[in-house]
């Protein structure tokens, strides 16, 4: 097959990597557009089989069915709640296959007589550089949120500038590299540089930035594979890769903004660790906390107008997302009307929240982003958190001290009550104390979210 | 094509993919974020097909073979587990579910799900 032919068939993957992407603005056609994505994936491969045709052929379907058998496995076995990590894992073997085609590309090209194009040079070292940041970043993601390592923000003393002279190190050997210096090991030292660089500044991100820090790995693999386009000439690397890159960057700062904060504060600020005195000042006027049995809630939720679910990480820990359908269900028989709350962060992964409820079968039109919720509080008899905490702390809109404040959070405090299913009286992930608990109108429900619920329903159900 | 004329055109098309991306994206609502990272997730696994020629092309060396059916297992790993799971998280978007049609609330008139 002709370079021509072969591009001109590229276009099928390329049209249909876009219509995936269109089709997933609306809920009821996306998963057909996940699959035109799949099949524009599959003529891609195939185009570049019958194209490449070598003596090889027997080691690419050896590799295909190893790597292709372990994805497919581990997708199918993992779990909705573990949805996070298994993105976070898919996401970082694509950053790391980047990184070794720069590596075999380089390889390949050297020793050339005078020096190697420029523009290849450039692209080998970039694609090496953020594969490897890529690859390592998304491995200490996948750690975190599997619980292997810490979640909370790992520092020590002088972090920032480790980090910056070993990323500043990485750039000026990349340079060396694309100045026409011939050797292979700077690019195996910026790989492994990289390698070192992505699990440093991992690290020391909490696991409630984790959303935004997934997201922005997802956006370098794609940039990665872009440039690895370059490398090879190939036009759909180039499409799909920067498709992904734009998407994913765009992504990251509507995160950031989701949260109020800079995407620089999140990625080197360390959250959580500086938060020693607002929360101390918070706790000082903190009053009492009003703990409440089942069977007083359950009254409460029963003779309800109005209730509102607000979920949270918590849920998703629990795994209590079918329980909390099967109270909607029975609320909703009683005549009680019930919608969900979400707030944009809520959850390890942007929109975390909405795929849990929609494994419990929950009507999409029920779950309200933010800024159709919010209104809402005010004419709602119970709001009812379970497993949220930071992105309904009302210090993030009247205490200037927190490190929250001026996040967008969900008004829950407007509700006539508030009920909040939590393990104990442990400060949410960041560390901060939440003022929402010590309010007068707030009962909590101790234990975890998934017995509190059955036990709701049990007391519902009797009632 | 010469090498040049063939950079400032694959330039052309990363600075379009860019724009392109950035307008397709900005149409996804939240309620779909999670599966949109899965799914650019699954698309960048496109760099299985990079993995491909280089391990497809005739090798100096083992070395080349040995890192191009490394980059072979890791993408297939990222194409095939991307979109499974992304098919599966976008399975479970539903309206309505069947089942439980009839006693839908009042105001729902008859459904068309």
């Amino acid at each position: 097959m002709s370079t021509n032919l072969a591009n001109l068939l590229y276009l099928i993957p390329i049209v249909a990597f876009i219509l995936a992407l269109r089709f997933l603005s609306n809920p009821a056609h996306a998963r057909r557009g996940n699959q035109i994505g799949a099949v524009g994936m599959l003529v891609a491969i195939v185009v570049t089989w019958i194209k490449a045709g070598s003596a090889s052929w027997w080691a690419i379907v050896i590799g295909m069915v190893i790597g292709g058998g372990f994805g497919a496995v581990a997708a199918r076995r993992v779990k909705m709640t573990a949805m996070p990590q298994m993105v976070a894992l898919f996401n970082g073997v694509g950053g790391g296959a980047a990184a070794l085609i720069a590596l075999a590309e380089l390889h390949r090209i050297l020793p050339e007589p005078g020096r190697p194009k420029i523009d290849i040079a450039l692209a080998i070292a970039l694609s090496g550089l953020i594969g490897a940041i890529s690859f390592a970043g998304s491995m200490v993601a996948f750690a975190k949120l599997q619980e292997l390592i810490r979640g909370r923000p790992i520092t020590y003393p002088g972090q920032k500038f480790v980090n910056l002279a070993l990323l500043a190190a990485c750039l000026a050997l990349s340079v060396t590299l694309v100045s026409g210096v011939q050797d292979e090991w700077l690019l195996w030292i910026v790989i492994g540089g990289a390698t070192l660089f992505g699990v440093l500044f991992v690290l020391p991100i909490g696991g409630a930035d984790m959303p935004v820090v997934i997201s922005l790995l997802n956006a370098f693999t794609g940039l990665a594979v872009a440039i690895g386009g370059f490398e090879l000439e190939n036009n759909v690397l180039i499409v799909a890769g920067m498709l992904v890159g734009a998407s994913g960057t765009l992504l990251t700062l509507m995160m950031g903004r989701a949260m109020n904060r800079s995407i620089a504060n999140v990625l080197f600020g360390a959250f959580g660790q500086v938060s020693e005195g607002a929360a101390a000042a918070a706790e000082s006027d903190g009053g009492t906390v009003r703990s409440a049995s089942a069977e007083d809630v359950a009254v409460m939720l029963a003779y309800a107008h109005k209730v509102v679910f607000v979920p949270g990480y918590g849920l998703a820990v629990a795994q209590a997302q079918h329980d909390v359908r099967q109270l909607a269900d029975l609320l909703e028989g009683k005549g009680v009307e019930v919608s969900y709350a979400i707030h944009p962060v809520a959850g390890r992964m942007p929109g975390h929240m909405n795929v849990l409820l929609a494994e419990a079968n929950v009507p999409y039109p029920q779950l309200k982003e933010m800024d159709d919720a919010n209104p809402e509080f005010s004419r709602t008899d119970v709001a009812l958190i379970v497993g949220a905490n930071d992105v309904v702390n009302p210090d993030a809109r009247n205490n200037q001290g927190s490190p929250i404040y001026g996040m967008p959070i969900l008004n829950v405090d407007q509700a006539n009550a508030v009920v909040v299913l939590k393990r104990s009286m442990n400060p949410g992930f960041a560390g901060i104390e939440n003022p929402l608990f010590y309010n007068p109108k707030t009962v909590m429900l101790f234990g975890d979210a998934k017995d509190s619920i059955t036990k709701l329903i049990a007391d519902v159900k009797s009632l | 094509m010469s090498h040049n004329t063939l950079l400032v055109f694959e330039l052309t098309i990363l600075v379009l993919a860019i724009f392109l991306g950035f307008e397709v994206i900005s149409k996804v609502p939240t309620l779909l974020h999670t599966p949109l990272m899965s799914g650019t997730n699954a698309i960048h696994g496109i760099v299985l097909v990079g993995a491909m020629i280089v391990l497809a092309q005739p090798h100096k060396d083992a070395f080349e073979w040995i890192v191009g059916f490394l980059g072979v297992v890791l993408g297939s790993a990222n194409v095939v587990g991307g979109f499974v799971v992304t098919d599966r998280m976008l399975e479970m978007f539903k309206k309505r579910e069947p089942a439980k049609a009839p006693d839908a609330s009042s105001d729902g008139g008859p459904s068309d799900g």
